[in-house]
């Protein structure tokens, strides 16, 4: 018989227990809000969060870097634009099959890549962002030119999806699964490795470890989470432009990580709440927005290079997810 | 049998010959030596067998299997294992886990079974923890376990590494300086476990400058300078060898008996 | 991809290949060759122009990296601010040469800033970090420019007017050559002033070792600050001197700085002679693979270099494999 005590020390302990406060949140949040505006902004959160997580198991539990990671975002755009309506594809299928060209993107790409280390693999992926970037902005005939294409609405079997407050249950249900995913890898032997693979290369490999392999994956799976964030991100816009794979939006995911915290799950949620909601709060500064993105990015590295999540944390003296 | 072997090893880095025709052999189940001073190439050595360096020339031997120019994930398979002279610890894991990844080589789930959490990865979360418990204990590093590994004494760094490397279960475990800036409390830690280690059937290959602990264990003793093979013996032979000494640039023959003292 | 799109895209990488391939072919038809000559003539001097401007940057890029391990995505900025800055002083009444000097100066000064508060306090960090840092620093001097500028493309007026010289069927303007000459001129300087000057000695003591310059007496932080303020001005200079060509605006920065990067890599990373090479390179590929192949992937063409030196060489052209000591 346990003591309540020592039932909720267990409980704390079970790997997916930091999803539960996010749970309440995000069951409660719609009570608060006011309007259709900040489903809209919550459901944008959920999305940047996905990807952001997807860049933090490869940056913050792996150790890698990636400047290109709004490239596979734009990947998984464009297949749900262009898919249904230069292809005639099912819009779901078109999804699937942007996650999975995604996924065989970074298979190919990320093997010569991943050999690379520092800055080397931080230009190697920067360029790759940016390549397709020019092919999104040149290839006009399937993807409308830099101006973009529209996008037609998902269907789910015959249910058209277009209220924002369903986009709202379905974006924290994606993540929330997403979430799970990410921390049953870090709580298994592959997550192990990884973590170690971060501290050190070399001695994982003498432990035994396929250092190569396991980057591989780790490059892979974050890719099809940035698909996943990116498809939904053009689904809910109706429209998708090459920016959805720019350089700026690159460093914004890599923003995100590191404000929120490098292996912080939580923090994923709260590097792309803040650098979604304060655009958002502070229009009258929109000008502003890329001279304090900027900024913020120079001030975390110097100052609070954990992040906001592990620094609050460390300060309250406990462990962190 | 012998359970490591190099024959002829050589390997230059960009004009310097930092090993020329070395050649040893490690019978099972004992302590072997490699000693020598500074720059002699003993890490060198160390890289070439576990696989982080590839040789110009010469093969390895590991169990009677060729095993030159493998990776080391591969050599860690077929049961060598090694620390690190510079403490390759994985700081930001805890202790417990630092040695849990030494289990990595024995863990059978795949990917997707981890990236699902199916019933099978808890099963192996829970060996794994308990196969690293022990291999804590086992050490005297159990009380450790929930630290991370960053914050342990460099003392305790030492024997983790040790304990991580013994927990991918080895038949061959190379040691590179493990008592190098350790007090003689723990360089006697270290001989304790040595000899344990040894007793497990583990044929243990060590590098050290310290000459106590190196005449106290070993039964065989290879010494390298500049890269050659100098000699090679039991530790009475080493002792008395006036070429070694004189390599040692006159290093107190003292230096190079065995305390008698230290029992 | 259906098999009439594959089709189509099989068909246009065939018929480019064909039209660089026909080029040459034209280039050697005595009937033909003169018109392909100056076809050819013309890519090459507007290649070697910005060329120039690459191995500018790339210059800055590297006196920056030897003395202080940092790749400094900031270094478009700098030639956007000489530029910019230049533009704008001269739409408020100062004379040209005053203005681009009052330019240069700033630069050097943000330069120097960047330094003091952007990379020393960061002076422990990870390779990772100090990259995250720069391009923070370049995003938010963007986004200061942004804000104190405009967003349109704006022009200098050329130093010795804007009629084309004629050369061989071509022509080239003349900034193009005051930009040829400008790049010569800041080279041979910077190489004499590290060669021959105390203060150049320092630099490259503390590009060998820092710890060891240290103990020497160099004051080590004012050398390197010195490195970024020079890069800084190299960089103003070149955008003074480009504007009248390529034309300014607030984000010319990004795309320089990238390119500039590559032309590094393909130098090889840390050598000086080996970037201006890389620059002059990369600028020559450029512009033969707009006037030959497509001119919509022009900008590809520094990435596809990056990615080929990369995979292929890292060591680059001129560089010395360095051999990792495990």
């Amino acid at each position: 018989m346990l003591a309540e005590a020592d039932r909720f020390r267990l409980l704390q302990h079970h790997r997916l227990f930091p999803l539960i406060p996010l749970a309440v949140i995000i069951v409660v949040l719609p009570l608060l809000f006011p309007s259709a505006y900040y489903y809209r902004v919550a459901a944008l959160v959920f999305i940047f969060a996905i990807a952001a997580l997807g860049l933090n198991l490869l940056m913050g539990f792996a150790g890698q870097v990636s400047l290109g990671h709004a490239g596979f975002m734009g990947v998984g755009a464009y297949a749900v634009a262009i898919g249904p309506s230069r292809l005639g594809i099912a819009p779901l299928l078109a999804f699937a099959l942007g996650a999975a060209c995604s996924a065989v993107l970074a298979f190919v790409v990320g093997r010569p890549i991943l050999r690379l280390k520092g800055h080397y693999l931080a230009v190697a992926t920067l360029g790759f962002g940016v390549l397709l970037t020019i092919v999104f902005t040149n290839e006009a005939k399937w993807t409308g030119g830099p101006d973009g294409m529209p996008v037609q609405q998902i269907i789910i079997i015959n249910w058209t999806v277009h209220r924002i407050g369903t986009w709202y249950w379905i974006l924290a249900a994606s993540f929330l699964l997403s979430a799970v995913i990410a921390l049953n890898l870090i709580d298994s032997p592959t997550g192990r490795a990884l973590r170690a693979i971060h501290d050190s290369e070399r001695a994982a490999r003498v432990l035994g470890i396929e250092v190569a392999q396991k980057k591989l994956a780790v490059f892979v799976i974050s890719a099809v989470y940035a698909s996943v964030a990116g498809s939904f991100f053009a689904l809910i816009n109706g429209y998708v432009t090459p920016d959805a794979s720019s350089f700026l939006r690159s460093i914004e995911l890599v923003a995100m990580v590191v404000l929120g915290g490098m292996g912080s799950i939580v923090g994923s949620v709260v590097g792309s709440a803040v650098l979604v909601i304060l655009p958002q709060a502070l229009t009258v500064f929109h000008e502003y927005e890329h001279a304090i993105l900027g900024l913020t990015l120079m001030a975390v590295m110097i100052f609070l290079r954990r992040g906001i999540v592990p620094s609050l944390s460390a300060a309250l003296g406990g462990t962190y997810k | 049998m012998t359970a490591l072997a190099a024959e002829r090893i050589s390997i230059a880095f960009g004009g310097v010959r930092a090993l020329d025709g070395v050649s040893f052999e490690a019978a099972a189940g004992i302590v072997f030596s490699i000693i020598g001073p500074n720059g002699a190439g003993k890490t060198t050595l160390f890289n070439v067998i576990s696989g982080l360096c590839v040789p110009d020339d010469g093969r390895v031997w590991l169990g009677g299997e060729d095993v030159t120019a493998l990776a080391p994930e591969r050599l860690a398979r077929r049961g060598l294992s090694r620390t690190f002279q510079n403490l390759q610890i994985f700081s930001h894991l805890t202790t417990l886990e630092n040695v849990m990844v030494g289990r990595h080589r024995h863990e059978s789930t795949g990917l997707l079974a981890d990236l699902l959490h199916l019933p099978a990865v808890s099963w192996q979360n829970r060996i794994t923890r308990d196969a690293a418990l022990k291999a804590l204990a086992r050490v005297g590093l159990a009380a450790m376990a929930q630290r991370p590994a960053g914050s342990l004494a460099y003392g305790d760094l030492k024997r983790l590494e040790i304990a991580r490397a013994l927990a991918t279960e080895p038949t061959v475990l190379l040691l590179d300086e493990p008592a190098a800036g350790c007090n003689p409390t723990e360089t006697k830690n270290i001989e304790t476990m040595i000899r344990s280690i040894v007793a497990d059937d583990i044929t243990v290959v060590l590098v050290e400058h310290d000459m106590r602990l190196v005449m106290n264990i070993s039964d065989r003793i290879h010494v390298l300078a500049n890269g050659h093979t100098l000699a090679e013996g039991d530790a009475a032979a080493i002792r008395a060898n006036p070429a070694v000494i004189e390599a040692y640039l006159g290093a107190h023959s003292a230096a190079l008996e065995p305390a008698s003292a230290v029992r | 991809m259906d098999y009439d799109s594959g089709f189509r895209l099989v068909n246009s990488l065939v018929s480019s290949s064909n039209g660089l391939a026909h080029q040459v072919g034209v280039l050697f038809d005595r009937r033909r060759a003169p018109a392909a000559m100056a076809e050819f003539l013309q890519f090459t001097f507007s290649g070697l122009t910005v060329g120039a401007v690459y191995a500018l940057v790339a210059v800055g890029f590297t006196l920056i990296y030897n003395a202080s391990d940092v790749v400094n995505f900031a270094q478009g900025e700098f030639v956007m601010l000489g530029g910019m800055v230049t533009v704008f002083l001269g739409y408020a009444g100062v004379p040209m040469p005053l203005a681009a000097a009052i330019a240069v100066l700033i630069t050097t000064a943000v330069g120097l800033a960047l330094y003091r508060l952007g990379i020393a306090p960061a002076h422990d960090a990870s390779t990772v970090t100090m990259i995250i840092i720069t391009i923070g620093a370049s995003i938010f001097l963007r986004g200061v420019a942004e804000i104190i500028f405009d967003k349109r493309f704006h022009s200098l007026p050329a130093l010795f007017g804007s009629d084309p010289i004629r050369v061989g069927g071509a022509s080239i303007l003349p900034q193009s050559v005051v930009v040829l000459a400008s790049a010569l001129l800041i080279v041979c300087l910077l190489c004499a002033f590290i060669d021959r000057t105390l203060y150049g000695k320092a630099v490259i003591a503390t590009s060998a070792n820092r710890m060891a310059a240290t103990l020497v007496g160099i004051n080590t932080r004012t050398i390197v600050g010195a490195c970024f303020a020079i890069s800084a001005a190299i960089g103003a200079v070149a955008g003074v001197l480009v504007t009248p060509i390529t034309l300014t605006s607030y984000n010319v920065g990004t795309l320089l700085a990238l390119k500039g990067f590559a032309a590094v890599m393909l130098g090889g990373i840390g050598n000086a002679m080996g970037a201006v090479v890389g620059g002059v390179l990369l600028g020559l590929f450029e512009a033969f693979a707009a006037g030959y192949l497509s001119a919509s992937y022009k900008d590809a063409v520094a990435f596809v270099v990056i990615l080929a030196v990369l995979f292929a060489m890292p060591q680059g052209l001129v560089g010395k494999t360095t051999v990792e000591r495990v």
